[in-house]
């Protein structure tokens, strides 16, 4: 546990960059050597994710898929922190609802599609509630703990000022315990990203989730399979980084956090 | 001693236990070099205690772990006994804040934790001592999570010596401690040292307790930490902290340390 | 009159003894206690039942939505029932719950094996969590079902895809469990084991195991949580048996919509039983000193 041990900051870029340098080469090896079909190649896969770019494809299902997100996490979010806030803040009321969202939570958004199609038919709106769904648990309980977990004495020292419970609630509750309900915004929109690709994959027609189902369905194209599955990945940990900025920058502001 | 043989002693003073030549610690980091410890040249006598004081973060707790080996000097060297340290040693126990123990064991389980090459008797005989020794009586099944700071705190002090080690390092033991609990603490640990003679090097920021404990108190100063001075203690225990010896030692060190006088 | 009798005749005279008068005194204190005790207990019960009740007004106003829209699609709670009830009869519920369980337990079993071993010792070196990590951070906004294809392909239709997917869904986030638990280890207890002489083996079974376990099993339940996600939706797409299957068959087949939510009820009393009987490990008493420590 020598300090003189700890490694240097470019090396933060170096070993990533080495693993994945192995892990391609020896993909590709192992396509070549094994001579099978059933795996692209890693240059089938760079070639297919072109084709897809060139043809313009690839960029309208990432803006499909982001969009289908956007509003179904938007709405989880407009919904779920209020009533997260209100749910953490009186315990009674928490104590009510929770064993309901307790059963709901485990069923998966995918099982609701077809409850979704009888209220809103087949398409976009269907898969929006399904991220809605998906969203919405998570970002209630992230709220629910983090008023549950605001200090008492941040509380005292609001009464202490004069606030009313209202205001309490939104000057001094809600600010302490933003850390932590970003933090819970944060996981669910990764939950939110998962289930567009799946809701994709069953209940429309376009977005990344379709892109990998009909690359297949139409001529078996593995190569574009694997491209639309990379770039699922990599939109989604763009997703993710890009909110994790978000919370850098208000947890230093609030000199909260690590 | 027979027929005019002469005895040589070592090259080391006889009765010392620790010795530290030249020590330099350098940190690197992306490029950037920074001198956490100069120059450092000390020597402790067996069975002595002896406390480093000096403003935080100047490079103490850099030291004791150095000294116990979880630090390599970048020069100079540290000798136990005229044997290079090179890592760490049960000979040589490290007694952290009261975060040190394991919270997963039991009172008893902490303290036999380094006895694993004991015979299960045995093991039992030294962990009730040791438990009796720090007062824990009656807490044996407890988990840290039920104890109090100060009963943590002498919970590790117990599993350090049930090692019977050579040397204890105590790095800022009582930080954490309200200062009720660090008085008493501080009678504790000099009634153990006083039945176990163990050579002890005592890291504080606080320089009552250094003048209190130690006979010995080493003054660091600001990174990058050289030794200022080395204050001796003739006062024997039990101390009164209010004669007008201990003042004059105690002031003597705070006016090295540079701090004022009044409030 | 001898002495007795006279004593009686005085005590009846005063009316009642002091005693009797403190027995009395106390059995109605007692009286008073017991009530406020009842009264107490009614309270809590009725406090415990509010959720119930709360569940009950959403049952009655969902059946009172679809008696008023006559859709013949979305079933009332009372047909749900009775959905449950006709796969009970057909013994298709058991055998459903069973194959769900078990693609849940096999794929969720593996991923423990591989990924948890891995996890904790590419967690102990920087520099091999440096390498690994980005590469997880990829692969783990691929949702299992984007794997399906190539799933297919390789284990064609059946239970291997389904557990495939299943594992998949549970490697990455079980990996990155165990590499941040392996991170968050104080160093004070690495330290104070190798200053106790601690080899290697020793080190690993005897301070980091233990360090460890309270974090593992918190993200071991998050992650069969997210199993039962993946199973139900594997199963509403590559297999043909199971609670997700009974979903889209019992639609496809028939509409019978009261069979859909019926198995929906099921999917959710289930996970959540798996995630208490999870949460019950961590009460666990020689677990219990993470979860109590401030």
């Amino acid at each position: 546990m020598n300090p003189l041990a700890e490694p240097n900051k470019w090396e933060r870029l170096l070993w990533p960059m080495l693993a994945s340098a192995l892990l391609l080469v020896l993909w590709h090896y192992a396509v070549l050597w094994s001579g099978t079909k059933v795996l692209p190649s890693p240059l089938q896969v760079e070639r297919g994710m072109l084709e897809l770019l060139y043809k313009n494809v690839l960029w309208q299902d990432i803006g499909s898929s982001l969009r289908r997100v956007a509003i179904g996490f938007g709405a989880a979010t407009a919904l779920g922190i209020p009533l997260g806030l209100i749910l953490g803040w009186y315990p009674a009321a928490n104590q009510i609802v929770n064993p309901v969202m307790q059963i709901l939570r485990p069923i998966s958004p995918i099982a609701w599609i077809p409850v979704a199609i009888i209220l809103f038919g087949v398409g976009d709106n269907a898969a929006v509630f399904l991220i809605f769904l998906g969203a919405f648990f998570p970002i209630v309980v992230a709220c629910v703990n983090g008023v549950s977990n605001v200090p008492l004495f941040y509380r005292r020292a609001g009464r202490n000022f004069g606030l009313m419970p209202a205001q309490l609630l939104t000057r001094v509750v809600f600010p302490a315990a933003l850390p932590q309900i970003i933090i819970g915004l944060r996981m669910a929109l990764g939950i939110a990203w998962l289930v567009v690709v799946a809701a994709e994959m069953v209940a429309v027609d376009s977005g990344l989730g379709y892109l990998v189902i009909d690359a297949r369905n139409s001529g078996k194209r593995y190569d574009l399979v694997v491209a639309a599955m990379i770039t699922i990945g990599v939109v989604g940990l763009a997703l993710d980084s890009g909110f994790r900025r978000l919370e850098a920058i208000k947890s230093i502001r609030w000199g909260f956090g690590k | 001693m027979s027929s005019g043989e002469v005895i040589i002693s070592p090259p080391h003073m006889v009765g010392t236990k620790l010795q530290v030549e030249n020590l330099n610690v350098i940190f690197t980091r992306d490029g950037k070099s920074t001198a956490v410890l100069q120059d450092i040249n000390l020597e402790v006598s067996e069975g002595e205690f002896v406390c480093l004081v000096g403003p935080s973060g100047c490079g103490k707790s850099t030291l004791l772990n150095t000294l116990g080996g979880f630090l390599s000097p970048t020069s100079g060297t540290v000798s136990i006994d005229g044997e290079v340290v090179r890592g760490p040693d049960p000979r040589r126990i490290f007694v952290f804040q009261e975060r040190g123990v394991f919270p997963w064991l039991t009172v008893e389980g902490n303290i036999g934790f380094g006895l694993f090459k004991l015979a299960h008797s045995e093991r039992q005989v030294r962990i009730a001592h040791y438990v009796k020794m720090v007062g824990l009586g009656g807490f044996e099944d407890a988990y840290p999570s039920e104890l109090s700071g100060g009963m943590k705190q002498r919970l590790e002090v117990a599993r350090a010596l049930a090692v019977n080690p050579d040397m204890l390092y105590l790095d800022e033991p009582f930080g954490a401690l309200d200062s009720i609990t660090r008085h008493t603490m501080r009678g504790e640990l000099l009634r153990i040292w006083e039945t176990e003679r163990k050579t002890i090097v005592f890291v504080t920021h606080d320089i009552d307790e250094a003048v209190q404990l130690a006979d010995r108190v080493v003054v660091m100063s600001a990174r990058p930490a050289v030794i200022q001075q080395i204050v001796k203690i003739d006062i024997p225990h039990p101390r009164d902290i209010s004669s007008p010896r201990y003042l004059e030692l105690r002031d003597g060190i705070l006016q090295q340390i540079g701090l004022a006088h009044k409030i | 009159m001898d002495d007795d009798h006279a004593l009686d005749y005085v005590v009846d005279a005063v009316g009642k003894s002091k005693l009797e008068c403190a027995r009395i005194a106390s059995k109605r204190q007692h009286q008073v206690k017991n009530a406020k005790r009842e009264r107490k207990n009614i309270l809590n019960l009725l406090v415990r039942l509010r959720p119930i009740a709360f569940i009950a007004v959403l049952l009655i106003a969902w059946q009172a939505a679809v008696s008023r829209h006559p859709v013949h699609t979305l079933p009332s709670p009372w047909g749900v029932v009775g959905g449950i009830a006709d796969l009970l009869r057909h013994g298709l519920l058991f055998k459903y719950v069973v194959a769900s369980l078990f693609r849940v337990t096999w794929g969720f079993g593996l991923a423990t094996i591989i990924g948890i071993p891995l996890g904790l010792i590419v967690g102990w070196n920087r520099r091999s969590e440096m390498a690994i990590n980005p590469l997880v951070q990829v692969f783990r906004p691929i949702s299992p079902l984007a794997w399906i294809p190539l799933a297919i392909l390789w284990f064609g239709v059946g239970d291997s895809a389904a557990i495939f997917l299943i594992f998949l869904g549970c490697f990455f986030p079980l990996l990155l469990t165990a590499i941040n638990a392996v991170k968050n280890i104080p160093s004070v207890y690495v330290n104070a084991g190798r200053n106790f002489g601690l080899r290697p083996p020793d080190l690993v079974y005897r301070v980091l195991y233990p360090a460890v376990v309270p974090q593992l099993l918190i993200g071991l339940r998050i992650t069969l949580g997210i199993a039962w996600l993946v199973v139900v939706a594997a199963e509403m797409i590559a297999v043909d048996s199971g609670l997700g299957f009974l979903i889209v068959d019992a639609r496809n087949a028939g509409n019978r919509y009261d069979l859909v939510v019926a198995g929906m009820v099921m999917i959710g009393l289930i996970g959540l039983l798996l995630d208490t009987a999870m949460r019950s490990l961590e009460t666990v008493k020689s677990f219990r000193w993470a979860y109590s420590e401030d």
